[in-house]
């Protein structure tokens, strides 16, 4: 027993060490993901956010086909350098929505006229309720939703020029 | 003092990291008049994990999102909403992640079971003394 | 050139504790004892160069040499030169040559003035403290290396963390840094007892100065930490058991045990193997501390150098270390012999639950903390904070509570119970007494942890001072004195925590210029709001006005400052020191409607956490000083006589 005791010190140590050793080795992941995916979207129905949109409701996610969600805002840089590639995916024929956090219909129409307009329709969530909702933790973000309203992705950060044909394949999938 | 004035007008028209268009939420910063109702909303919001600033709780933040987040639980809570329950809900959405409070979750338990590991093993030792000194 | 000089003299300490640990190694094991002579002059003159190698890179920091990366990366010329002094170590590399620089000057300090310790085992000490500082030496030079130039020089700096531009937190880190290293030397004392084989009383008394200065610098460090967070962060909180918050409070319990355990062993020759293994817990544990904040693997506000190399090369030295300080323990300790034997109820079997309960303590905060490192492994992801540590460490630290004061009121080797029981009678009384007046006062109101907390503070503030009941004073040992105040300060400290968390009044409110907001028993007014300049930064500050009854109207100013470079925003609190608590103010944003968002606190008594710190500092100290001098005096008469 008391030899047993004599090396146990060690054998902890070593289970930490294994244990820092594996945090070293992992690639640093701070992204909290929504635990929606795979589940219906909650019930929403926004505003409008621009001009030249209408609002946004939950219903009209669920329309038969696979539709890309964004939540983007005016003030924020990387949904600025998310914009070309949006902009490319809807050229493909992508139906894209958004959702604008904590934003003004002045600045939205600013960055829209700036940056391209890809979206259908753009709900205005001043509060971000939905987006907590959503269990989304920041802009901007992008939700794949099936036809019958499903979350079945979500991209965090930027979508980048090589995310696109990966995007697309999951719109596809998600036929 | 004018070039100060400038300075400072540059600094303000360009708020360093923008979170938002728009001012706070209604209760991100305001009390619930009741307090019982604020006392069970901050007792919440202590143990709600700010996602933007993640090593602080949102009651501890200054991030928009956070400031959303206390206006959305002060106004459940006023709503007659029992903390337990926005915690599950936001649990729901964010995973255990977004909750100081450890859950039930039974990855959790070993947690729980620390204490007695511990203290058992530190009486073991102990015994082994007093027994040794009796002989 | 400097740089140039720096790098050289860094050089030079290298070879010098390859040097040292080679004398050592052959004169102990190698059969030539003759070179065990060489061995300290070797350690003063390592000592001397790295002290001389850190010296040169403050001057570098002080004259803003923009050809050295470091100083480009980390300081700024418009800098105030405080900030430029103390950036020579607010980064990973300067903080390491800072680590080397104690070591070093420490081992100096060893050989040069220790003289009861056997001659083997102090060469032995010396080795090991060769062989730790080499790990560094290597990681600053092969990976770390400070004095590294750029070409072309840049036209300024990349300014400091304005978050870090704070007298408080210029001090706190080195404070921090010399307690861990302090801990590294009493590792070295542990590691030449357990070479050979002398694990004794001598051997305690000769590592237990180096324990309590460690203890007192972790103890300063931590107070001056925990309060830069408090009014630097802009909450009114003052612990929120971040992961680095933690890596420094870990250290600090095992260095809590061990300087108990070390009494015992000096004093009375028992706990021998225990404290041994104490002497590696608490060095592993500021290593485990060094590694979490520079490696990144946990999310946290202070993470600061972050970069997984850095995180390698300390993992490897803490595998090396500790892994192979553990291994011979278990290959040795079995020759340590049992020391003396004690009876159940003594000051021994106190402190051994002490020991018992502040490791367990230390585990939890240690599984606490990495916890979510152990989930993720699992691809799950958790939180564990303060509601966790409140509740699940706070019992086990009051029950520390009440040990702490019957301890010193226990015999050495055996006491009655009964007389032990009559020596708590008051202390005890004050419990009943308060316990009941509390709750008839606040039931409900307060919780049952902060409850529990002022009552325990107030009986163990007074079992605390009972050693010193009907004694003479002026005749009580200073080591005694300072074994009182420390207690004491650990029950001022609990009080404050217990009438933080009982009675704060917080007041959120949005003003316009002119308005008063009420918060508890204070009546503020918003005076005005206008622009101010400092040395590197600019800032909105409110006037204000408060006034508590009918008393005189003290002005406040807190402010929300922005900073150039790099461009940040922070929150100045502004603070009101009363004897009976702190008012705290801070200005938040203004609203479309040109009203100013206002976070107003009033805290009972918070002030006394921090003096409670401060009061477990200065008993280690006196602690220190007591049980040192009658060795200073011997010593000084001796020198005096020849």
């Amino acid at each position: 027993m008391k030899r047993l005791l004599i090396w146990l010190p060690l054998a902890i140590f070593l289970g930490f060490f294994a244990l820092f050793a594996s945090g070293l080795l992992k690639p640093d992941d701070r992204v909290i993901t929504s635990k929606l995916v795979g589940k219906t979207l909650p019930a929403f129905s926004l505003p409008a956010a621009a001009s030249d949109r209408p609002g946004l409701a939950s219903t009209e996610l669920a329309t038969g086909k696979p539709r890309l969600l964004n939540i983007f805002a005016s003030w924020c840089l990387p949904c600025a350098a998310e914009a070309p590639q949006l902009m490319a995916l809807a050229q493909q024929g992508v139906n894209i929505d958004a959702i604008a956090i904590r934003d003004a219909r002045a600045d939205v129409d600013r960055f829209l006229a700036r940056y391209g307009n890809p979206y259908a329709r753009i709900g205005l969530d001043a509060r971000s309720n939905v987006q907590i909702a959503l269990g989304s933790s920041g802009v901007p973000e992008s939700f794949v939703i099936d036809g019958k309203g499903r979350i079945v992705y979500q991209h965090v950060g930027d979508i980048r020029a090589d995310d696109v044909p990966m995007i697309l394949q999951r719109l596809k999938d998600a036929q | 003092m004018r070039m100060l004035a400038a300075l400072i007008a540059m600094l303000l028209s360009a708020p360093v990291l923008a979170q938002s268009a728009l001012p706070p939420a209604p209760y991100a910063n305001r009390q619930i008049s009741d307090p019982a109702q604020e006392r069970k909303a901050k007792a919440l919001m202590e143990t709600i994990r700010c996602l933007t600033c993640q090593s602080q709780s949102i009651a501890d933040s200054d991030a928009s999102l956070a400031g959303d987040m206390r206006s959305q639980i002060r106004e459940r809570i006023m709503a007659g909403e029992e903390p337990e329950h926005i915690r599950a809900w936001l649990i729901e959405r964010y995973g255990d992640w977004v909750s100081y409070e450890p859950t039930a979750d039974p990855i959790l338990w070993p947690l729980w079971g620390a204490p007695v590991l511990l203290i058992g093993l530190g009486l073991l030792v102990l015994r082994g003394r007093i027994r040794r000194k009796r002989s | 050139m400097i740089a140039e000089a720096g790098l050289i003299a860094l050089w030079l300490a290298f070879a010098l504790a390859l040097l040292q640990l080679t004398l050592a190694g052959f004169g102990l094991a190698g059969g030539k004892p003759e070179l065990l002579g060489s061995v300290r002059p070797v350690a003063v003159a390592q000592g001397v160069l790295v002290g001389i190698a850190f010296a040169l890179l403050i001057t570098l920091f002080l004259r803003s040499d923009m050809s050295v990366a470091l100083v480009v990366t980390n300081s700024h010329s418009m800098k105030p030169w405080l900030y430029k002094f103390a950036g020579t170590w607010g980064n990973h590399e300067g903080s390491m040559l800072l680590w080397v620089t104690v070591m070093g000057v420490a081992g100096a300090a060893v050989a040069l003035f220790e003289r009861a310790l056997r001659r083997d085992t102090h060469m032995a000490t010396l080795g090991g403290q060769a062989a730790i500082s080499l790990g560094f030496y290597a990681f600053l030079l092969f990976s770390s290396n400070p004095f590294a130039r750029v070409d072309p020089p840049a036209p300024d700096g990349q300014g400091l963390n304005p978050l870090l531009q704070d007298p408080g937190l210029a001090f706190h880190p080195p404070t921090l840094y010399l307690g861990y290293v302090g801990l590294s030397v009493a590792f070295s004392f542990a590691i030449g007892a357990l070479l050979t084989r002398r694990v004794d009383a001598a051997f305690a008394r000769a590592m237990r100065p180096w324990v309590l200065a460690a203890w007192v610098l972790l103890t300063l460090g931590i107070t001056a930490g925990s309060y830069w967070a408090y009014y630097e962060l802009g909450w009114g909180g003052w612990w929120f058991w971040d992961p680095v918050e933690n890596a420094s409070l870990m250290p600090w319990l095992a260095a809590t045990a061990l300087l108990h355990s070390v009494t015992v062993l000096a004093t009375r020759d028992a706990l021998r193997a225990w404290t041994v293994m104490l002497a590696v817990i608490a060095f592993s544990m500021s290593m485990v501390g060094t590694f979490l904040v520079r490696s990144g693997i946990l999310t946290s506000v202070h993470a600061f150098a972050v970069d997984p190399e850095r995180g390698t090369f300390i993992l490897v030295l803490l595998g090396f270390y500790i892994g192979g300080a553990l291994a011979l323990f278990g290959w040795r300790v079995g020759a340590v012999r049992e020391g003396a034997p004690f009876e159940l109820v003594s000051r021994e079997t106190m402190l051994v639950v002490n020991n018992l309960l502040l490791s367990v303590i230390l585990g939890l905060v240690l599984i606490g903390t990495l916890y979510p490192l152990m989930t993720e492994a699992f691809g799950h992801k958790v939180s564990v904070g303060a509601p966790y540590f409140d509740r699940i460490a706070g019992p086990v630290a009051l029950i520390l509570m009440l040990v702490m004061a019957a301890g010193p009121l226990t015999r050495w080797r055996r006491d009655k119970l009964g007389l032990v029981a009559r020596r708590l009678l008051v202390p005890g009384a004050i419990a009943l007494l308060v316990a009941v007046v509390l709750a008839t006062v606040a039931w409900g109101r307060i919780g049952v942890l902060p409850l529990l907390g002022l009552t325990v503070a107030l009986s163990v503030g007074a079992a605390s001072v009972a050693p010193l009941w009907k004694r003479n004073l002026r005749r009580t040992p200073l080591f005694t004195w300072g074994m009182v105040i420390a207690h004491l300060g650990c029950a001022v400290s609990l009080a404050g925590m217990a009438c933080d968390s009982a009675f704060t009044v917080e007041k959120l409110a949005a003003v316009r210029v002119g308005d008063t907001v009420q918060a508890g028993d204070w009546k503020l007014r918003l005076l005005q709001i206008s622009p101010i300049a400092g040395d590197n930064w600019t800032a909105l500050q409110a006037d204000m006005e408060a006034v508590r009854g009918g008393g005189r109207a003290v002005t406040l100013h807190p402010q929300s400052r922005f900073f150039a470079s790099p461009a940040t925003a922070t929150t100045e609190a502004a603070l009101l020191t009363r004897w009976n608590g702190q008012l705290y103010v801070v200005l938040g944003q203004e609203a479309e409607d040109g009203r100013w968002q206002l976070r107003i606190w009033w805290k009972p008594f918070v002030t006394l956490i921090w003096l409670g710190g401060v009061m477990i500092a200065l008993g280690g100290a006196l602690a220190l000083v007591g049980r040192e001098r009658r060795g200073w005096l011997l010593k000084w008469r001796g020198r005096a006589l020849a």
